[in-house]
């Protein structure tokens, strides 16, 4: 469960994030969607404590993330924006290293990459150095290092970019999965088909603001639009950045 | 387990599969640069041997005016070239090394027992000359010598009364000690190597990591910053100690191969002297470590971190160079000096001398106090969210 309210973060002059309030229940999937600069990789940085805020307050499971940092993070699973792995480990070292820092023991850490291998299809090249892979396995990997611990939030920054379509359909289904299994899970994403197809939940930010919040029904009634692409144009006020 | 020590293994686990870090710390050091100076000394030693040995061919003018003389040069075995127009030219030209010029007078003024003129015509800036112009200068003045101890004798008088002092050399080096003439480079390569074999890796870890965007979500895991700073680099500096370990090894294998010349010298360097140099050299790979990583941080790109760090491969050059052209003696307060006591240190240590334990433990808290100070200032970087980001 996650709790923000009237969130702030300025980069010098730039206002990135201005008052931004919002929850994420579990149990389902919240979907954060606005156009590239919005602010909504910089309000994950501070859901994920990598950024303090300037103003406002963040509550995960009742935690801080300024003040109880290294709490948080054992309770998090994040795919940021950058995915970068190491291309001279294999697969299965990439996700063991991030089970290691997460304190996890030896057993169980093969015990659920064996887990993880099966549900995110990665049998193939689990084993082989992840120089030169796909993009689509290079993703596979980063949400497979992030969830080793079996976090029960899960941070997921724009996961479908740079995916095919095969690719996002499975990711999809596992994020449903995660869904079922009762946890938290907020993802960021400029992808209308992506909030259509997964989230319970829409917050739409414009301009470091929530231009609108509540369920697509709910959006689509309040603005008697037919399309959530309508809808969504209709409440930040413009087509810029949006990708249907 | 603690966050550190995960790190340093994946680290270390990480750079042995890279070749570019085993090439950059465990074989640039160790194998080029021992390869490089012996080899050097090889070539000069035998460029020096092949110009010493080698025929003499000297133009002379006015051979005709000191026949006895040119005789003497030819029972030396030099040859005795025809007069030439210009010798001046030649020697300019560098058809020949040097030319000797007897004045027309030179028959007067012998008999008058006046000294009889020689000119001997070289460019002493050209230094592959030097051998030779020696030989001549040699010759010639042995000629003199002899002539001049003959006309003593003719008139009576011993030749000892022209040598009022005699020098005897009473030399108080020892093999051992004579050894640092031809290895006064060693301290000045162990300094680079403590250097080249920390930069590749205090790169690739610090701005490496950020180009190839593994920084964030590392840092997205529940262990302290100061940690995986630490982790890294401790293995960087575990990589160049290994690489200052293998050059001493690769010395050892070495220096009993390097030519000495005359002199007698006893360059095998046993176990307990590498190990103490090892002890004495091994706060630099510290310091390298945490100076390199601290500035390998605020760099975006491996690209950039190079801009850095390429300068400062000098930081060690200076004190050797400073040693190097203007030997000191080595005194306390110099063991406070980084880098500059381990040049001082390595060179007693060579030469079997036995150093006060003071200065040992000087010289290794005062470069271990700095280096982990860097490393303090390295190991907070993380914490301000601009370094994180600046990749862009």
């Amino acid at each position: 469960m996650i709790v923000v309210k009237n969130l702030k973060k300025s980069f010098g002059e730039i206002k990135a994030v201005n008052g931004i309030s919002f929850e994420a229940r579990d149990g389902e999937i919240t979907g954060l969607l606005g156009p590239n600069g919005a602010g909504k990789t910089t309000t994950l940085r501070m859901l994920y404590s990598l950024l303090p805020p300037d103003e406002g307050e963040i509550r995960i499971d009742g935690m801080d993330p300024v003040n109880d940092a290294m709490e948080i993070k054992r309770t998090l699973g994040v795919v940021p924006d950058s995915r970068g792995l190491y291309t001279r480990l294999t697969a299965r070292e990439n996700i063991a290293y991030f089970g290691e820092l997460h304190g996890m023991k030896r057993p169980a850490i093969a015990g659920r990459i064996e887990e993880l291998t099966r549900t995110l299809n990665m049998q193939d090249f689990i084993d082989r150095r992840t120089e030169g892979f796909s993009q689509g396995q290079r993703v596979k990997v980063a949400i497979a290092r992030a969830m080793v611990h079996e976090p029960q939030t899960v941070l997921l920054d724009e996961p479908s970019n740079g995916l095919d379509v095969m690719s996002t359909r499975a990711l999809r289904e596992y994020i449903l999965g995660l869904k079922a299994q009762g946890r938290s899970i907020v993802l960021s994403t400029h992808i209308m088909q992506e909030v259509a197809a997964l989230c319970d939940r829409i917050v739409i930010i414009a301009n470091g603001q929530v231009a609108a919040d509540g369920s697509a029904n709910e959006l689509l009634a309040r603005t008697g639009c037919d399309s959530l692409e309508d809808a969504f144009v209709q409440l930040i006020g413009s087509e810029e950045g949006l990708l249907a | 387990m603690n966050g550190l020590t995960i790190v340093f293994k994946k680290e270390v686990r990480e750079n042995l599969r890279d070749r570019r870090a085993l090439f950059n710390s465990l074989l640039l050091g160790p194998l080029l640069f021992p390869v490089l100076f012996i080899g050097l000394m090889w070539f000069l030693e035998s460029a020096e041997q092949e110009r010493a040995e080698k025929t003499l061919e000297l133009p002379v003018v006015g051979a005709q005016f000191a026949p006895n003389l040119i005789r003497f040069l030819e029972q030396h075995g030099v040859v005795i070239q025809p007069e030439p127009e210009n010798p001046e030219d030649m020697v300019r030209n560098q058809e020949v090394p040097v030319a000797i010029r007897i004045s027309p007078e030179f028959a007067e003024n012998w008999e008058q027992g006046i000294p009889a003129l020689i000119e001997v015509i070289s460019d002493i800036s050209r230094q592959e000359s030097n051998v030779p112009i020696r030989r001549v200068k040699r010759l010639l003045l042995g000629y003199g010598q002899q002539i001049g101890s003959l006309r003593l004798q003719l008139r009576g008088v011993a030749p000892q009364l022209a040598s009022p002092i005699m020098l005897r050399d009473v030399d108080l080096s020892t093999p051992k000690s004579r050894a640092i003439l031809a290895i006064i480079f060693l301290p000045y390569v162990l300094m680079i190597t403590a250097f080249t074999g920390a930069t590749h890796l205090a790169m690739d870890t610090t701005a490496g990591e950020k180009e190839r965007k593994s920084l964030e979500p590392l840092l997205i895991n529940p262990v302290p910053r100061w940690q995986i700073m630490s982790g890294k680099m401790i293995t960087t500096t575990v990589f160049a100690m290994a690489s200052l370990a293998l050059t001493l090894v690769s010395f050892r294998i070495v220096l009993p191969l390097m030519p000495v010349g005359a002199f007698g010298m006893d360059l095998t360097l046993d176990l307990a002297t590498l190990l103490k140099i090892l002890v004495v050299v091994s706060p630099v790979a510290v310091l390298a470590a945490a100076l390199l990583t601290l500035l390998a941080s605020f760099a975006k790109s491996y690209r950039e971190a190079q801009s850095y760090t390429g300068l400062v491969i000098l930081i060690p050059m200076v004190p050797s160079l400073i040693f190097m052209a203007n030997p000191v003696k080595a005194e306390s307060w110099m063991m406070n000096v980084p880098l500059f006591s381990q040049n001082m240190l390595i060179g007693e240590i060579i030469r079997d001398q036995a150093v006060p334990l003071a200065w040992y433990t000087m010289s290794i808290a005062s470069t271990l106090v700095i280096g982990l100070a860097l490393a303090l200032i390295a190991a907070s970087v993380y914490n301000s969210p601009k370094l994180i980001f600046s990749s862009g």
